[in-house]
């Protein structure tokens, strides 16, 4: 199907859904390199203007990635709920990116809807939205989930301590982790990025995190970034396991270069919740996702990279994770140039992510290639957090020793605390107030020289 | 007045990670020292993306050793291009195809700028200084060192296939990372033909003061090279066991 839109003299027109999606993305260098971004301003516009008069049920009707061939397809369409989706079946995206605005779109009217939305959907209204827009209706929405802890509730940010270190030295990273939890950081997962792949150094790993989560009883899960089957035979051999882990993308052939299936996921998924380790909940699954991943793969079939982001979401929340993270500056500038490009798509990612009812938290980071500083990451970490976001990184200093890049750290998460009067998941800071870490009001005590947390580093 | 920095009674934990903890605060925020000690590392990590990447003077260090030199450009015409088109900085331009004579060789080495030209000012002649007597221990034939600008690793195959190579040896400057701005990288990559993918190469990583050092990676890329001509392949078939020579193949203790 042609899509048209005249402006003037000129009339645009558009080759099927996926061509007028990538020609209303706002610019970004991904597309630009994919050789499918709009090739003026104004072709940008009328994109926009074309599928604002686009029906949210065309994309029912059309895939943009086939559904005979790709999996993630057939589970989004599969899975669509159309009773949930009755309330806005007959609008267009224009329309939807009204009601979405409006009074109507409560925190319970969005729950309700989530079931009924396609990423394809989420991501073709966004494209339509200004980045007050993108904030407003994430801040509507709430997504609630359990494990040790209670991440998402109103007037919560979570922080996953990062502790990595480039030799994964036991020694070292307990440092970073005595370091974040006296700073209040670790409420969203204490979760490694190991620099080894071999199994008994992992194993260690997360003995080592659990061992302190367990002496200390902190009301927190951690984790080993590794890759789901190497989570799987973790369990296996009887490691500690809380979360199992898994990089996804939004097309069954960026799963593949990832080595993962949907129904390998869901071995991964039944092999955590077998051990039974949370205490007031059990989502399992820590997943994390960017911009970009697709076209680096191969394996983006000229659908632009915001749109293949939202459904690697779709693929997400199918199971029930705890934690989701878009890690957008990661990825370089060949996919995210600067500031305002990681800055625009770290809240469109957000915004999606949330209005499909996955708990999106952001990496707010970027490498020393793009055209980027901590100028850009205080505001888009100010800008998620006025937006809701339900986790960011905590990573000592913001920079990260093993993986060479600088994300958010301890300091960061208690500016907008202090800021924003934003609330640690509740066990966690009821854990901080006993452990005397903080005081009553969540902010940081006095220093004490003799803490117990740190005598237990100095016996490691 | 005291200035109101609040230290972290837990410096001694520092001895154990180069991460960046007992910083301190003031209120929720950094001490100015620990803002400026970043911004001053992450210019020093931009500085070497952009610094423009001396070419004539990395070749006149190379010739000094009494190698022959080729200046090649890659398909992207300057920095901005090369950093949102990895696919120019993998291409030859045209001049620099036709620099290149077609020839046959054992070795070919590239000196590619990556993203880091400070690492390859530094490093990349002495690196090449530390192999050259195994180099010519081993009888290779070595065409002429290729220093390619605005290149990516992958810039190395065109270069190694032209040559008519049979392994090429890639230096090129890594990712600057905050705490190290001047790393360099070496990439082994057997019979290089254009559509090589990263399965098919080994990599020296982290070659710099602080990292590993010229003799050391000089031997890992001697060992690599030597077991790439002998069985035939680079990548993920080839595991590093450099490790266990320089143990004089001693059996790794219990």
């Amino acid at each position: 199907m042609t899509y048209r839109a005249t402006l003037g003299a000129t009339t645009w027109t558009f080759e099927g859904l996926a061509d007028l999606m990538a020609k209303a993305s706002p610019l970004r260098s991904g597309d630009v390199l994919a050789g499918i971004a709009a090739t003026s301003a104004q072709h940008n516009v009328a994109a926009k203007m074309a599928l604002a008069d686009t029906p949210l049920k065309a994309f029912l009707d059309q895939a943009l990635v086939p559904y005979e061939t790709d999996e993630v397809t057939r589970l989004i369409l599969d899975g669509h709920d159309a009773a949930a989706f009755a309330p806005v079946a007959s609008l267009t995206v224009g329309a939807f990116r009204d009601w979405l605005l409006s009074e109507i779109a409560t925190p319970a009217a969005l729950a309700q809807l989530a079931p009924g939305l396609t990423p394809e959907m989420v991501a073709a209204v966004s494209k339509l939205m200004r980045n007050q827009d993108l904030i407003l209706a994430a801040s509507k929405c709430r997504v609630t989930t359990r494990f040790r802890d209670t991440i998402g509730l109103p007037g919560t940010m979570a922080v996953r301590l990062q502790p990595n270190h480039p030799t994964d030295d036991p020694a070292g990273i307990t440092a970073s982790i005595l370091d974040g939890l006296l700073y209040g950081c670790g409420d969203a997962v204490i979760g490694i990025n190991p620099a080894s792949d071999n199994l008994s150094v992992l194993a260690d790993l997360t003995r080592l995190m659990d061992d302190l989560i367990q002496r200390f009883t902190i009301p927190t899960q951690s984790c080993v970034l590794t890759h789901v089957t190497t989570a799987i035979q973790l369990i296996e051999r009887g490691a500690p396991v809380d979360l199992v882990f898994q990089s996804i993308a939004g097309t069954e052939a960026a799963n593949a270069s990832f080595g993962v299936t949907l129904a390998l996921l869901k071995e991964g998924l039944d092999a955590g919740r077998s051990l039974n380790r949370g205490t007031v909940g059990d989502n399992v699954m820590y997943f994390e996702t960017g911009q970009g991943s697709a076209l680096s793969a191969g394996a983006h079939h000229g659908i632009d990279q915001q749109t293949l982001e939202a459904r690697a979401y779709g693929v997400a929340r199918a199971f029930e994770p705890l934690l989701v993270n878009s890690v957008v500056g990661f990825i370089g500038p060949e996919y995210l140039y600067d500031g305002k490009q990681i800055i625009r798509a770290g809240l469109e990612d957000h915004f999606c992510g949330k209005l499909l009812g996955a708990p999106l938290g952001v990496d707010v980071c970027y490498t020393n290639h793009a055209e980027a500083d901590q100028d850009d990451m205080d505001s888009l970490l100010t800008l998620l957090a006025t937006a809701g976001v339900t986790f960011v990184m905590g990573v000592p200093g913001a920079d990260d020793v093993m993986l060479n890049y600088q994300s958010t750290s301890f300091h960061d998460a208690l500016y907008v605390r202090e800021l924003l009067g934003l609330k640690r998941a509740p066990e966690f800071e009821a854990w901080l107030e006993r452990a005397r870490i903080v005081g009553a009001d969540g902010r940081l005590a006095p220093r004490v020289a003799g803490h117990p947390l740190l005598t237990a580093g100095a016996r490691t | 007045m005291s200035a109101p920095v609040t230290p972290d009674p837990w410096t001694a934990l520092r001895r154990h990670t180069p991460a960046r903890i007992a910083l301190g605060r003031t209120g929720s925020s950094l001490p100015t020292a620990e803002v400026l000690a970043f911004a001053l590392a992450h210019a020093q990590a931009r500085d070497a993306v952009h610094a423009a990447f001396d070419a004539e003077g990395v070749a006149a260090a190379i010739e000094a050793l009494g190698l022959a030199t080729t200046i090649v450009d890659s398909a992207a015409p300057d920095r901005a291009s090369y950093l949102r088109r990895p696919d120019l900085g993998r291409t030859l331009s045209a001049a620099g195809r036709a620099a290149l004579a077609p020839g046959s060789c054992d070795l070919a080495i590239v000196i590619a700028d990556g993203l880091s030209s400070t690492a390859v000012h530094a490093h990349a002649a002495p690196l090449v200084e530390a192999l050259l007597p195994a180099v010519r221990a081993a009888g290779w034939r070595v065409g002429p060192v290729v220093v390619a600008r605005q290149a990516r690793v992958a810039l190395g195959d065109a270069v190694g296939e032209l040559l008519g190579a049979r392994l090429v040896i890639l230096l090129v400057g890594e990712r600057p990372g905050l705490s190290s701005p001047d790393s360099l990288g070496a990439y082994i990559t057997f019979a290089p033909r254009v559509g090589r993918t990263d399965a098919m190469r080994n990599c020296v990583s982290n070659i710099r003061a602080e990292g590993l050092s010229y003799a050391a990676a000089a031997f890992k890329l001697a060992w690599h090279t030597r077991e790439a001509l002998r069985l035939g392949l680079t990548g993920v078939g080839l595991k590093d066991e450099s490790d266990t020579a320089l143990l004089g193949g001693a059996p790794a203790l219990p």
